[in-house]
């Protein structure tokens, strides 16, 4: 028996997919707040990639400050509340809590978060204020939180900002690509919108920038581009079978589900190829849609998962069974998927190896590949000068810029794949390089 | 009763006034009635001063204010309320009756009013209303002072001795004073009770303060209408001046008389040190009105658990057991001499005793150079063993205070003056700090300087 019943409704999706870090009220955040030790030098500080002064806004919370908690936090991350929530807390500032060193539960910092930008988000305050024009534009290729945060702090700086996004909405895969668990749609969005309401950076929707054309009018009409275009469609396995209509690509199912919700057809016996935390996030989604059996197909050792532990309870949590060792040979079917061929591995010589002989079948009606994207090699190309290292990550320097002075990059594109407030982190360091080359300060 | 398995062991006595054990409420809201004192002593309580009794009053509505430290509520407590506004004669009534249901448990009255006949006229009332002791407010900092009463009594030693001695003409029991800690020198009020010829004192009432202020509306908690007024200070965030003032009356030469130890006192342990510092009872009130009645079963369960640990076989053996070791300044050893030493394995990293010594203290406490480890070191020749850092370590027992010197010389400044071996002018090169490593000023800002350039 399945953990979760199929949704047919949206209150029903929204039951399966309720928050896993809830809003603190006022008496918790008050508790949470006062067994933070304001350490010196924090830990968590260091921890952070935008490296937020959290003991500070945590005693902000504390002593009542909460429009000047917010700006703590903004002033170091521009999607404080996003990340408060989809950050992997557990591996960052939390898990850096110097109270993990002695075996008590670390301060709740991500929460403490969400209640800090909560107000400013809720009651509209605003905080930031555009920078004195400066007569200087710079295009954004990609409306994610890397080039929403490169956006934000160019504005700041008084330089005009367009941003080109491919969809028909922006926030990259924090709308697109997060488990709707760890945030729904509409705090991603309003934590957008209350960066543009303050920020009035353009967005041009429904542009995916690729071709030559493009590249030569972005370079003509801007002083710079930031690159801020993540990754691509999920790769091929190159398998047989791989081509039938019951299987996905884990980003573009995760997509799927979080704009369909309740509407979108799962199958009931899901396998879910890969070890990391999109495998992890598209197997407790399965779970989440009702799929009785969910079954994650991993072709090395648990030890071996790219996935934080947590993340993989998680997936345990809501009823996923996990093969380790086993690598799939093809996906079996005549019209419809039927099952999975797989056939077991090992470690020899230090490398991964196929056992003869020891193929064996998974029945299922559904394959979600969530084995690695692949990268917008075409743009690339279109690009001039512009770089990419063997994994296809595009190549920058210690400011971000890429090979070609003109272009910056930062979030996924330049690191393969990161947490989200990488991006962040690299959206707003680019910026910060962007401004120095456009205004030489 | 709950105490009887120990009622041999905890029994009290304060000036004659018996109870099975230590515990008494104080005069404030939780002993407005005869309900709520009878439930006390079913709950195990050894005795309660009733809310004072005495000239009528009304009350305001909104009383109390509190201080909420980091999230732990009431950590100190205040109020405006004056004394029981409730008749004498119902008081009388139910004293008469938690007496013929509790007799072996001490009921004491409270009293506050004005003229001699008054007072000879409400200590008859209570005594043949059966109470066990007198207890004379002259404490409230709030309300009744400013009508003569209370404070007002406590602050003047010689009103406080005449007005005792109008009692002590009638009263059969004993008498107990309450002071207040609302003067300069706790020991004038203290003597002037004794030369009244009172029995027993009790301390402290409450300080006189204001809780906080509500910085939207600019008026002072609590708030009554858009006023306020000051109210009294009591709860755990007193408990170090009542110890202080408790010891200061004990220390008193040749007094003699019995103290009931009040302010901040929420369990055994802070009743302990109120008896090592020389109280013979105590009396609970802010714990009481936070928690209840039932804390009296981790009081009496504490003291008697420290009592057998310890030995100890009656309360009186315990009574004043630190005082010796309070002595003036003068007389400490200067030869004394201990460091910090943090135990690396239990240190967390949180670096709070570097810069609680670096910004606040001594400068005695350096971070590793390379910044590989998070665990700080002590500069030994630095430390001048202030405890700083021991108290700010939220690890417990990770910094320890370990002893240096030889522990055989002793020299104090009173046999240093003795000697003429004492620092006497401003630059004296006799002057302890001396051989203290100061940085100089200018280091404090070397970073900014430094990136400047």
């Amino acid at each position: 028996m399945a953990e979760f019943k199929r949704p047919t409704n949206e209150q029903e999706f929204e039951n399966n997919f309720s928050p896993i870090k809830v809003l603190m009220n006022k008496s918790e955040a008050i508790l949470e707040s006062s067994k933070c030790l304001f350490c010196y030098d924090a830990p968590c500080t260091k921890a952070c990639p935008t490296h937020i002064d959290i003991p500070l806004f945590i005693r902000q919370i504390n002593s009542g400050n909460m429009t000047g908690s917010a700006m703590t936090i903004y002033a170091s991350n521009y999607m404080g509340n996003l990340c408060g929530k989809v950050c992997p807390v557990e591996v960052l500032c939390e898990g850096s809590c110097v109270y993990v060193n002695q075996g008590v539960k670390a301060v709740e910092i991500g929460r403490l978060q969400n209640y800090a930008t909560h107000k400013v988000l809720s009651e509209k305050i605003h905080i930031f204020s555009e920078g004195e024009k400066v007569n200087k534009k710079v295009a954004i290729i990609g409306g994610g939180p890397a080039g929403l945060s490169c956006a934000s702090e160019l504005r700041k700086a008084g330089i005009e900002v367009d941003i080109y996004e491919g969809r028909k909405m922006a926030a990259g895969l924090a709308l697109h690509g997060i488990a709707p668990y760890k945030i729904a749609n509409e705090d991603v969005l309003e934590e957008l919108n209350y960066l543009q309401e303050q920020f009035h950076f353009n967005i041009i929707y429904n542009s995916f920038i690729k071709t030559k054309a493009d590249v030569a009018k972005l370079e003509k009409e801007y002083d710079a581009v930031f690159l801020g275009i993540g990754n691509s469609s999920t790769s091929a396995l190159n398998i047989p079978g791989e081509d039938k209509k019951e299987v996905y690509g884990a980003v573009e199912i995760i997509e799927e589900l979080r704009m369909k919700k309740s509407n979108l057809v799962y199958g009931n016996k899901v396998i879910v190829f890969g070890g990391g935390n999109t495998a992890m996030d598209a197997a407790s989604e399965s779970a989440r849609m009702g799929a009785e059996t969910v079954l994650l197909a991993y072709r090395r050792s648990k030890e071996n998962m790219g996935a934080y532990e947590f993340e993989y309870d998680l997936a345990k949590s809501a009823g996923v069974k996990a093969y380790f060792n086993v690598a799939p040979v093809e996906i079996l079917g005549d019209e419809k998927v039927t099952g999975v061929k797989f056939i077991k591995t090992e470690i020899k010589d230090g490398k991964l190896k196929t056992i003869a002989g020891s193929e064996f079948t998974e029945k299922c009606d559904m394959v979600i590949k969530a084995t690695g994207q692949s990268r917008h090699f075409e743009l690339f190309d279109n690009i001039s000068k512009l770089e990419v290292d063997d994994l296809g990550r595009i190549i920058v320097d210690e400011n971000f810029r890429t090979m070609n002075p003109k272009y910056f990059a930062g979030g996924d594109a330049v690191n393969g794949g990161k947490e989200v407030v990488n991006s962040v982190a690299e959206g707003k360091f680019a910026a910060s390089s962007i401004i120095k080359q456009l205004t030489k300060i | 009763m709950s105490a009887k398995s120990s009622k041999n062991k905890l029994a009290s006595n304060l000036a004659g006034i018996k109870s099975p054990n230590p515990f008494w409420l104080a005069s404030a809201p939780p002993t407005n009635s005869g309900y709520q004192i009878m439930k006390a002593f079913d709950a195990g309580w050894g005795g309660a001063v009733w809310k004072t009794m005495g000239v009528p009053v009304v009350n305001t509505s909104s009383r109390y204010g509190a201080v909420s430290y980091k999230g732990n509520r009431m950590s100190g407590f205040n109020n405006i309320e004056l004394i029981s506004d409730r008749t004498l004669a119902d008081n009388l009534r139910e004293i008469e009756e938690v007496k013929k249901y509790f007799p072996d448990n001490a009921v004491v009255g409270s009293l506050m009013v004005q003229s001699k006949e008054e007072w000879h006229q409400i200590i008859k009332d209570v005594e043949n209303a059966g109470v066990d002791g007198i207890e004379l407010n002259f404490g409230c900092p709030h309300g009744m002072c400013e009508r003569g009463m209370g404070s007002a009594v406590g602050q003047d030693p010689e009103v406080l001795a005449l007005i005792t001695s109008w009692v002590m003409e009638v009263a059969k029991v004993p008498v107990i004073v309450k002071l207040s800690p609302n003067v300069s020198h706790i020991q004038d009020p203290a003597i002037a009770a004794k030369k009244g010829g009172a029995n027993a004192v009790s301390l402290i009432n409450t300080i006189q303060s204001i809780i906080g202020v509500d910085i939207d509306n600019f008026v002072p908690y609590p708030t009554v209408d858009g006023k306020s007024t000051n109210g009294g200070y009591c709860g755990p965030a007193v408990k170090p001046i009542a110890l202080n003032m408790v010891k200061n009356v004990a220390k008193i030469p040749d007094y003699n008389l019995p103290i009931s130890g009040i302010g901040g006192i929420e369990n055994w342990r802070d009743a302990v040190e109120f008896i090592l510092m020389g109280a013979t009872n105590v009396q609970v009130c802010t714990a009481v009105m936070h928690y209840g009645f039932g804390i009296i079963r981790e009081m009496v369960s504490g003291l008697e658990q420290y009592m057998s640990d310890k030995g100890f076989n009656s309360i009186d053996e315990m009574v004043g057991k630190a005082l010796p070791n309070v002595q003036k300044w003068e007389n400490l050893n200067l030869k004394y001499k201990i460091i910090a030493e943090i135990e690396e394995s239990k240190c967390i990293g949180c670096q709070l005793c570097y810069i609680a010594c670096e910004d606040g203290a001594h400068q005695a406490i350096k971070l590793s150079e390379n910044g590989e480890s998070r665990i700080p070191k002590i500069i030994e020749e630095n430390c001048v063993g202030c405890n700083l850092c021991s108290l700010v370590c939220p690890v417990e027992s990770c910094i320890s205070m370990v002893r240096k010197d030889n522990g055989k010389e002793e020299l104090t400044w009173t046999e240093r003056t003795e000697r003429g071996d004492i620092p006497t002018t401003f630059n004296d090169k006799m002057a302890g700090g001396l051989g203290h490593f100061v940085p100089e000023p200018k280091k404090a800002i070397e970073y900014r300087l430094s990136s400047k350039k």
